[in-house]
């Protein structure tokens, strides 16, 4: 037995034994969230909004927060896939695709990717107050799309690079403008590849607080309009888990599994996304 | 006619479509911008009124007698990333090369769609799971096996489940890294007749050091911003933490805490931006030193 031999044996075990662990807090994290929650999780809570005194332990439910986070997710969403698709053309089909502009939008977009949700949410505040907004569902939805667009194009970016440059150039020998190239040919080859994009996005926004903690304000009713405030399950969460009284804490736990729930489905639903994109690849 | 209105009708959109995916483009180029100026101009006026130095150097953080030093939170955030990094980064290296030089195609195939899951989990999931598990474990095990007793909210228990948030982006950009060392060069080692793990440590490891660094940075760069789970486990006492069992309070804790309440308080709210501030300048320098690395990484190969 040569001592290289047991080096690299000790280091076999060590590598699968930091997998595993990867995995297993990924699994402790899941089981945690479902034993805890799971036991306080019911049909109302998740059908009512929170009567009067829910903070005191009276009753009610989070619909206020589920509904409230679905609007916020989905209009950042919606509103980020509108500046994300253009730009992520752009940088495909209207520059080369190793010009230098594209490389610093490209950096630039890495670098706004990485900022804190924390820093996203002073500077939407910042911005609120020099336009004299409110904590509203606009100003929720408004940050959350700043936070929202370096993912998104970076996503896209990313599968539009992959089209074949031959695609596109028969679609220009048709006489086709780069316009049309764009919308009917290059989009429509990666349709699957800009709904993963959609997803991340939408689970992103779905899950951060920092971002929306002063912007969107909190309410217990569910907005009718942009302007008014709007919960949201993770901001609910933190709420509730703040107060002293048990009961209230079981509802943040049966609230962090509606939220892990609506995440493991979206994480879901992308890969199949995924799987789709790679097995229609030309 | 017909046939040229339509002609020109085409020639428009595209002409109009140029332009707008043009100026979006800028738009979200100048956002980065943006931000930096708004958070500048927003603390500036503690700037004016109190120096650089006494800001960054005093533990007084007193908004009521006009005293903000920031001391306390720079220290927790630096400790609990310090923290998240010790115990991340030898987890996800041995994993990463575990999955990119040993692990075979089915275990690959079942790895990385749950360390995707785990990248997606929400900050605030990570926050209760560590009131869950993580504090207890601290307060009932690790503080009295070190001979202390502990509320469990400490630096400890934030850089742990820290260290459990930045697995997925360490070990997803380890993962990248490894995939641009040559095949050639792994052939020719072990021709040489190196073993396996050989290779890994001579050959690999020294090849990506660059990437494995840009790798540490930007797991460095998503601890320090870091909010709600953070917030939720580290006791957010303003002190400055020695031990790692004592409580202490990030930079992100102190905006997020304190935001609503700020605005009747002369300068609290400037002194919140100066803090948003830093954060985004630290973690801008971390993001470009380790793009830029990658990117070099990226361009020798191809």
């Amino acid at each position: 037995m040569n001592i290289n031999k047991v080096e690299e044996g000790i280091f076999k075990v060590l590598m699968k034994a930091s997998t595993l662990l990867v995995l297993v807090s990924l699994f402790l994290i899941i089981y945690s969230i479902l034993r805890k929650g799971l036991p306080s999780l019911s049909w109302a809570m998740i059908t009512q909004t929170p009567k009067g005194g829910f903070f005191l332990g009276k009753g009610g439910g989070i619909l206020n927060a589920i509904v409230g986070s679905l609007y916020l997710a989905g209009g950042s969403t919606i509103l980020g896939l509108f500046i994300s698709l253009p730009v992520a053309l752009y940088l495909n089909i209207y520059r080369t695709k190793t010009s230098r502009f594209a490389d610093f939008t490209r950096l630039c977009l890495d670098v706004l990717w990485g900022i804190p949700s924390i820093v996203y949410g002073a500077f939407g505040f910042a911005i609120m107050l020099l336009i004299g907004l409110k904590a509203s569902l606009l100003a929720g939805i408004f940050t959350l799309t700043l936070m929202v667009i370096p993912i998104m194009v970076r996503a896209m970016d990313e599968v539009i690079m992959t089209v074949p440059k031959g695609l596109i150039d028969a679609s220009y020998s048709l006489g086709a403008t780069r316009f049309e190239t764009s919308l009917k040919v290059v989009s429509k080859q990666v349709l699957p590849g800009i709904l993963t994009a959609v997803l991340i996005s939408f689970g992103r926004s779905i899950g951060d607080a920092a971002s929306v903690l002063f912007t969107s304000g909190f309410t217990d009713r569910i907005p009718t309009s942009l302007m008014q405030p709007a919960a949201n399950l993770p901001l609910a969460i933190f709420f509730q888990l703040s107060t002293p009284i048990p009961e209230v804490q079981d509802r943040a736990y049966a609230s962090a599994l509606v939220l892990t729930l609506i995440i493991l489905i979206i994480s879901i639903l992308s890969r199949i996304a995924t799987k789709k994109f790679t097995k229609h690849k030309v | 006619m017909g046939k040229i209105d339509f002609y020109h009708r085409r020639l428009w959109i595209e002409k109009l479509s140029f332009w707008a995916m043009k100026g979006l483009t800028y738009f979200s180029i100048t956002l980065l911008f943006l931000i930096l100026i708004g958070l500048i101009y927003k603390s500036l006026p503690i700037l004016q009124e109190t120096s650089l130095g006494h800001l960054f150097f005093s533990i007084e953080w007193q908004p009521l007698k006009m005293k903000f030093g920031l001391l306390p939170f720079i220290i927790s955030t630096l400790y609990v990333t310090t923290v998240a990094i010790i115990i991340s980064v030898p987890l996800c290296l041995l994993c990463a090369i575990y999955l990119s030089e040993y692990a075979d195609k089915r275990i690959i195939a079942f790895v990385n769609p749950l360390i995707d899951i785990l990248a997606g989990i929400p900050s605030v999931i990570f926050g209760i799971w560590g009131i869950i598990e993580v504090v207890p474990l601290v307060r009932d095990f690790i503080a009295p096996a070190f001979g202390t007793t502990s509320s469990g909210y400490t630096i400890l228990t934030g850089g742990i489940v820290l260290s459990i948030m930045i697995f997925p982006i360490i070990i997803h950009v380890l993962l990248e890294v490894f995939e641009t060392i040559p095949t050639d060069l792994k052939n020719a080692s072990l021709s040489v007749g190196a073993t396996k793990w050989q290779t890994v440590k001579f050959v690999i490891l020294r090849k990506a050091a660059p990437g494995v660094i840009s790798a540490v940075v930007l797991g460095l760069s998503r601890a320090f911003g870091e909010t709600l789970a953070l917030l939720m486990v580290v006791g957010n006492v303003i002190m400055i933490p020695i031990s790692p069992l004592d409580p202490g309070y990030p930079l992100t804790a102190l905006i997020a805490n304190n935001y609503g309440e700020m605005m009747s308080i002369p300068l609290y709210d400037s002194a919140l931006m100066l803090a948003s501030l830093i954060l985004f300048v630290i973690v801008l320098i971390f993001n470009f030193i380790s793009r830029r690395i990658l990117k070099n990484i990226e361009r020798k190969i191809a």
